[in-house]
Formats: C-alpha cells, structure tokens, sequence
C-alpha cells in the first residue's frame, strides 16, 4: 500500500512540471468536465447580470417590501406568520440534495451501480420537491397575495398613522378603536371582489402630519424581479431534475459501465446540480435575507 | 521550392519518427464524420468544414449588410436624387410620387442603419471571423484531430444559422426590421407601440441574438476546451502560435460578456411581453402616461455595454492574432516581443471589462465613475501600443513579401493607428461631450473596429485560403482589392472625423433643414461616392474568392509560405483528423524564422544539442 503511495507520489510530482507542457489536461480533468466548468461560468456571469439588475433597481426605490412580512406563509398553517419558516426548508431540501448528489458520484468512483442509482433518485426527489415547493410559494403569493410581475400589493409605512377604514374597506365607526401603525411597517394591499382595498389613513408624526392617504402598492420591481430571478432559477432546478432523470436512466441501462469512464457523466451533472444549488444561496441571501 | 519540398518530405519523417499515435485511425470513423453528402458538408462535425460554413455565411452578411450602408450613403449623400430604381429590391420602402421621385422611407433609414451596425458586428466580424479562424486554426496549429466536442461544434454553426435565418426573415417583414440602433436602448426597443421596427422586427431580433449567443458560448467553450487539454506533445502554452493565443482569449472574454448580454435581452423580453418595468419609467406615448414605473434605461446600457465593450475586443483580438501571424510568416522574421505580445492580448482582455461605461459618458451616469472609467481607458491604449510597436518592429528590416495577405495585415496595422488615436480623444468623458453621438464616433470605430477587423480577416483569408482550398487566390485581383480597400477606407473615414468635430450628429435621415450642417452636403457626397467605390471592390473580393475555390491557382507544396507552424504540416487536402498518420509532437516555438541561417525552422523539428529556444 505504502510503496503504491508513493510511486503515485512521484508520478504526479514528476508530472506536476509538464502539466502544462501539452499532449495532456494541465487540470487532471477530461475535456467534458472542464467544459461543464466554463459552461457554469457563463451561466454565473447570466445569474450575476440579473442580481446586479437586482441590485441597482432595489436600491433606488424608497422603500422595498421587508422579507419577514411577504414570505411568512406555511402550508395548512392558514393566516399564522411564520417568517421565512416555509423557504428555510425549500433550501434545506435544495442543500441536502446537493449532499446525496455527492453521495452518488462517490459511488460512481467506487464502480457501485446500485448505489449510484440509488443516491441519484434521492436527489431527484430533493429537487422535484424543493420545485413543488416554489409552485406552493408562487401559488399563494399569485392566487392568495395577488402579487403578479405588474403588481406588487406589498407595501412599507414611511410614517407612522392611523387607519381610517378596515381590510374590508369600512370606515371605522366613532368610538371603535382605529388601528396604528408606525413608520417601517408593511403592510399588504387586499384584494376583494376583484377590487382592490386601499385603505385610507391619517399620519400622525412627522411634517405631513394631520394628511389623509390611502395605501399606494409597493415597488412594482419586487414581484417582477422575484418571479423572474425564483423562476429563472427555478427553471435550472427543473432541466436538472430532467438530465438528472435522464443520467440515472442510463446509469441503470448500464451505459456508463460500458463506457468504462468512471461514470463520469454523473460527475458532470454533479457539477451543475452544486451549481443550482450554490446559486440559490444567493438567490435566498438577496430575495429574503437582505 | 526545391528547398520547400526536401523540408516537406523531411516534416513527413519527423512526424512518424517523433509522433504521437493516438490510434485515431484504427477506429473507423467514415461512417460517422465522412460517408454521406449530409454528414460530410452540411450537418458535418469536422471542424474545417465548419470553419468554411462559418465563413461563406459570413460572406453572405458581409455582402447584404455592406449593401445596406450603400443604401443610405446614398440618402445622406444624395438626397436630392430619385431612388425609384431602387423601388423592385425595396418594394414599399421607396415611395414614388406623380413626377417620378422616389424616396427613401424614414423609418427604413433607421432599420438599415441598425440592421448594417447589427449584422456587421454580431454576425460578419463575430462569427465570420472569430467563428471561421478559431475553427480552422484552433485544431490545426495545436496539433488536435478536432475540437473537444465536435458535435458541440457542430450546433454552435447551427446556431449561427438559426440566428441568421430569423434575422434574415425579419427584413421582410411588414413592419419592417428593428430600427431603433444596433445598441437597442429601451425605451424604443422595450415598446412595441414606439415605432414601426419595434415591433416584431424587435422581437425577432433578440430572439436571433439569443440564439446567436448560444452559438458563440457552444463555440467559446470548445476553442478554450480545446486549447487547453488537445494541445500536442510539447505545444506548451508559451509555444502556441499567437493566433490560438488570441482565439483563447477572445473566447474567454466571450464566454464572460455575453451571457450578461443575455441577461439584459430577458429582462427587456419581459418589458416587452409582460409589462414589467425593469428599463422602463415613466413614459409619455401619444400624449398618454405609460403604466411603467420605476425602471431603469440606464440600467439596460450597463447591462449591454458590458458586453459591448468586450465586444469590440472579441471582434479586433482574433483580426490582431492573424496580422501578428501573417506579418512573421511573409516578413520571414520571428515576431517582435512574442511574450509582450501575449502579454498585452492578456492585459488587453482583462481591461476590456472595466470600460464599459464610457460608452455612456453622456448617458447620465455619475460624472465622478466616468473619471475612473476614463482613467481604464487610456490605460488600454498601452497594451494596444505595445502590439503596435511589435508589429512595426517585426517588419523593420525583414524580408518582407508584398503579397496580398502581407498587404492586409500591414494595412491592418495603419488602420489599428488611425482609429486607435481618436479612441484617446474619445476617451475623455470631457471631450466626449463635445464628439458623442456624433460622425467623429462613426469614423472612429469604423476605423478601428470595423475596416481594421476586415483588414485581418482578409488578411487571414488571403493567407489560409490554401489551407481552407487547397488553392490560391488570384494575387492581381487581391492587390487591386488591397489598394482600393485602403485608400477607399480612408476616403470613406477620414472626412467623417471633420463632419463629427463641427458636431454632425449620428443617425440622421437627412442634414437639409439644419443650417449648421447643411454646407456638408459636398463632404457627404465625397463619403458616399467612396462607399460606393469601396463597396464595388469587396464585390472584386467575393468573386476571386468563390473562382477560385474552384479555379484558383493549384497549391503544389505542402508549405507554400514557409512558415513553422503545425497547420502546414499537413496533407495539402487534408481529411478528417488532419494528419493521414501520427499527431506531430512539437519541440520548439513558433517563430524560428531565419534562425541559425536556416530560412524556417518547423515546429515539429527537435532542437539542436546546446540550441535554445526561443521566446522565452
């Protein structure tokens, strides 16, 4: 064991000099992994475009809806706010998968069919749920929350106010206790009948104190943004779920044993899934941890 | 020659005595790559075939956009004169009054003004010319069988197809192709109710530029791929050729730019179909507010000019790559400061990212990110000077062959200087303020990016059209080509730099109702009559290219340049793999020319005992 080490030792340091030096890959990797590399890099330079554009448009709004407020929705929980419970598990599972993917190209290198097969599957299912949860997101923020590429119903105090009419658009009554609110809170703009309520309110601090105002929506480039960068990503989590469908269909037909490469095209769709992956960190840092 | 043919037979021997067998050709490959008429020329996967596909469909742009450029020369020189003789090709676009008067119509000056700019940079001086050169001479100069992925390779051309098919079906449309500049600025481009071009003509012109990047990223990948992992046997990186030092990198810096392209092109998708408000802010149409609010145009001219910038480098580095090339092999000298010259394409690529902005000095950006941006781009001007500075100095006192590729590339080298000296003007946020958007610009990067990169590119051609043909071109009609180009290029160019410093502006249909500008008309029609000239003599090139492909003057030796690269090493024709035999293994750089009074030193000949060697 210990005499094999070593000549392995001298081989790579002999060779560690002429890398380079043509006639093989200065990376020690196939011409298919280092064009996966690249191909990533140009996908990184894509992402990074859309979350600079991300960026440049937040930061010249006024306000920008506050992330506790607009993702605090969780299945079968009704209207109790549970603040970005729901997305911390969707990376969970989109992070854990990331870890079985790993898992099934450590069985590729040990030759192990059954056991790449069955890390694959686990994280086919990682994806196809952390997919099931963004259509669940959408869905309630779409159908419930009435947010849309155009509209943007989330909305923050600039001052602090009273209310002068409820969610359902009635006027308080004298004597009834009018809600307050203070400057920074969010607020969401319902919607009922297909009218929208915008609740009108008094400000009570500040130099436009004693002005009556109804509730304006919040920066259209909220919701354009977030279905756009969530669904762009969303749409890599699908095409990989597919080609990881695929890989695994031919793990099982036995492809990749005949092609004797170390199943190296596991591997390579290893490298995009960590890609997805290492992408939504980001997408989760801007969208609802900033 | 006698000379030529004793090295030719001696390059067989040491390709078989100091070769690498791969066993490629114990494999059978004719089925796949070479049985049928389809898979051999038209869904090929070999990358010579490809080269030449990328090539004549260049040629093909080449023609129709330079056409158009004479078109409206014509109105900006001539707008007194009738265009009804043009009314059969331009059908609607010309009307003709009761006397007979045809006119050009407004709107179509604008689409052919964007189409010219659109189809000249993306689709001729992009992939006619990187897309050509990386493919042919990627494989054949590190000494590879073909690209990594050649069937990867294959749907980059097809791609490029794609893209030029819908852009193509987008001139004929009834509203007529996009018109709204080859930069596509929201608003105009994210309204469809802005004008008459930005409606489907729009659309369809993004959809071809999306495809048209999957075609440059396919094609990016594999030349860096192929580059770094194919090179034979002792072709270490300081041994390539600066041509593949130049597709290297200029595939790198496409590789980094245009999926940022990408990005802005979504967004304004969605502008456009989706009603969101990413480049779009409070807008005014018909006297009526728009529901767009909160977005940003200016976000959109980052987002493009980051690509943009490196653009114009994607677009000049492989024309530099083939000039350094082809002034070392036809001056019969080693080119000066090889590493300096890497070094500087090196500098070039990575300063290439971080001028983008002035494109935008006049834009609205912050006065004070311009002074940086000002500062990066002189800073450019060095590593340009440098290359420069090499290429005169590899033609001071050396042999030089004034053929037709020579002529080209030293005609490069004069159009480089030219145009790279108003870059400083306009470099200057101060400056600019006077110059932008003016004819000053339009001749500077004409000059510099447009005529220089042609100048390279067929310099290339001229030079490799034995390697693509296994024919010459006809050297007479290429000098008459060379001339004309030249002198014509700067009929064309250098009055414009006149027009644009008493502030012509850019893109105008017509001077007459300006009086400030009005006195020009006898320049203007200068210009266009130059146009006219110039475009005349590419017509020249088209057909000596295309006779000769058939016609042209046999190539009778192996090396009819004596040049010391892998590409000449092989069969006249050579087949699918390149070398009938063993990969030749190489032992030297690339530039032993009258070396140890040798007149060309192959690369595949080992070095003498006690030789150094050299550029390093």
């Amino acid at each position: 064991m210990s005499a094999e080490t070593a000549v392995g030792h001298d081989v790579a340091h002999e060779s560690e000099s002429q890398l380079w030096e043509g006639g093989k890959s200065p990376f020690r990797s196939s011409y298919g992994k280092i064009m996966m590399w690249y191909f990533l890099l140009s996908d990184a330079f894509t992402f990074a475009g859309f979350l600079i554009s991300y960026g440049a448009l937040r930061f010249s709004m006024e306000t920008w809806p506050v992330p506790d407020f607009v993702f605090s929705t969780f299945p079968f929980m009704g209207t109790a706010s549970a603040p970005l419970l729901f997305v911390s598990f969707m990376t969970f599972v989109l992070l854990f998968s990331s870890y079985t993917m790993i898992r099934a190209v450590q069985e590729g290198k040990r030759e192990n069919k059954s056991g790449v097969i069955k890390w694959m599957i686990y994280t086919i299912i990682g994806g196809a749920t952390f997919l099931g949860c963004q259509a669940w997101e959408w869905t309630t923020l779409i159908a419930k929350e009435h947010m849309s590429v155009t509209v943007n119903p989330f909305g923050t105090h600039l001052a602090s106010g009273v209310y002068l009419d409820d969610e359902h658009g009635h006027v308080y009554n004298a004597g009834e206790e009018a809600e307050t609110f203070q400057a920074g809170h969010s607020y969401l703009i319902h919607k009922e009948g297909g009218e929208w309520i915008q609740r009108r309110y008094q400000i009570t601090e500040g130099p436009d104190a004693g002005m009556v105002k109804q509730l304006e929506f919040g920066p259209k480039a909220f919701g354009a943004l977030f279905f756009f960068i969530t669904g762009f990503h969303g749409f890599h989590v699908f095409s990989g779920v597919i080609f990881l469908l695929i890989i695994a269909l031919n793990v099982a037909s036995g492809l990749y044993v005949k092609r004797k490469n170390g199943y190296e095209m596991v591997e390579k769709i290893g490298l995009y899934w960590h890609f997805v992956d290492l992408v939504w960190v980001f997408v989760f840092l801007v969208f609802y941890l900033l | 020659m006698a000379n030529l043919t004793d090295t030719v037979h001696e390059q067989d021997v040491l390709i078989e005595e100091l070769g690498y067998d791969d066993h490629f050709h114990e494999h059978h490959h004719g089925d796949k790559y070479q049985s049928s008429f389809i898979s051999k020329y038209i869904f090929s996967q070999d990358h010579k075939i490809i080269a030449k596909q990328f090539l004549i469909t260049g040629i093909f742009w080449a023609v129709i956009g330079s056409a158009m450029s004479v078109i409206f020369r014509m109105q900006l020189g001539f707008p007194e004169e009738s265009m009804a003789w043009l009314k059969p090709l331009l059908g609607k676009w010309i009307t003709v009054d009761d006397a007979g008067m045809g006119t050009l119509n407004p709107e179509f000056y604008y689409a052919l003004v964007t189409m010219h700019g659109t189809i000249i940079v993306f689709f001729v001086l992009t992939a006619g010319l990187s897309g050509t050169f990386s493919n042919m001479l990627i494989p054949l100069q590190v000494g590879a069988r073909d690209m990594a992925s050649p069937f990867l390779n294959m749907l980059s051309y097809w791609f490029f197809f794609l893209a030029s098919v819908v852009m193509f079906f987008s001139l004929f449309l009834n509203t007529g192709p996009f018109s709204g500049g080859w930069v596509a600025y929201p608003p105009l481009s994210a309204l469809p109710e802005a004008s008459s071009g930005s409606k489907a003509g729009m659309t369809l012109w993004t959809a071809s530029l999306v495809f048209f990047v999957v075609s440059v990223l396919l094609g990016g990948i594999n030349y860096i791929t192929t580059v770094l992992n194919l090179r034979t046997k002792g072709m270490s990186m300081w041994r390539l050729p600066l041509t593949i030092w130049a597709f290297f990198v200029t595939a790198i810096i496409a590789l980094l730019s245009f999926p940022v392209l990408v990005s802005a092109f979504f967004l304004l998708m969605f502008d456009r179909g989706l009603g969101t408000s990413f480049y779009l802010s409070e807008i005014f149409i018909g006297g009526q507010a728009l529901d767009h609010v909160g977005g940003s145009p200016i976000l959109y001219q980052h987002l493009f000019w980051f690509l943009g910038h490196p653009e114009v480098y994607i677009i000049i580095l492989p024309a530099m790559g083939l000039v350094s090339e082809v002034l070392s092999v036809q001056s019969r000298k080693p080119i000066f400061g090889y590493k300096a010259m890497v070094l500087s394409i090196l500098a070039i690529a990575f300063l290439s990212f971080i001028v983008w902005a002035h494109h935008m000095f006049m834009s609205g950006v912050n006065p004070f990110i311009s002074n940086i941006f000002v500062i990066f781009t002189l800073i450019i001007a060095v590593p340009s000077a440098v290359k420069v500075f090499n290429w005169i100095a590899t033609l001071y006192k050396g042999n030089v062959r004034l053929n037709s590729p020579a002529l080209f590339a030293i005609g490069f080298v004069s159009m480089f200087i030219s145009g790279g000296l108003t870059g400083i003007f306009l470099g200057n946020s101060a400056i600019d303020i006077q110059l932008h958007d003016t004819y000053f610009v339009v001749a500077h990067f004409h000059i510099v990016m447009g005529v220089a990169a042609f100048f390279g590119m067929f310099a290339g051609i001229y030079h490799w059209f034995p390697k693509f043909y296994g024919r010459f071109m006809n050297e007479t009609l290429g000098k008459i080509h060379f001339w004309g180009t030249l002198i014509g290029a700067y009929i064309i160019f250098w009055p414009m730099h006149y027009l644009g410093m008493v502030g012509i502006p850019r893109r105008y249909y017509s001077f007459d109702t300006f009086d400030a500008f009005r006195d020009f008309d006898g320049m203007n029609k200068f210009i266009t009559i130059g146009a006219i000239v110039v475009f005349a003599v590419q017509l020249i090139f088209v057909l000596n290219f295309f006779y000769s492909i058939w016609k042209g003057r046999k190539q009778t030796t192996r090396n009819p340049w004596g040049s010391t690269t892998l590409d000449w090493t092989t069969p006249i024709r050579p087949g699918h793999g390149n070398w009938p035999g063993k990969i030749p293994s190489v032992h030297r750089w690339a530039y032993d020319y009258g070396k140890d009074g040798k007149e060309f030193i192959s690369q595949i000949t080992p070095l003498e005992e006690g030789e150094k060697d050299g550029g390093h």
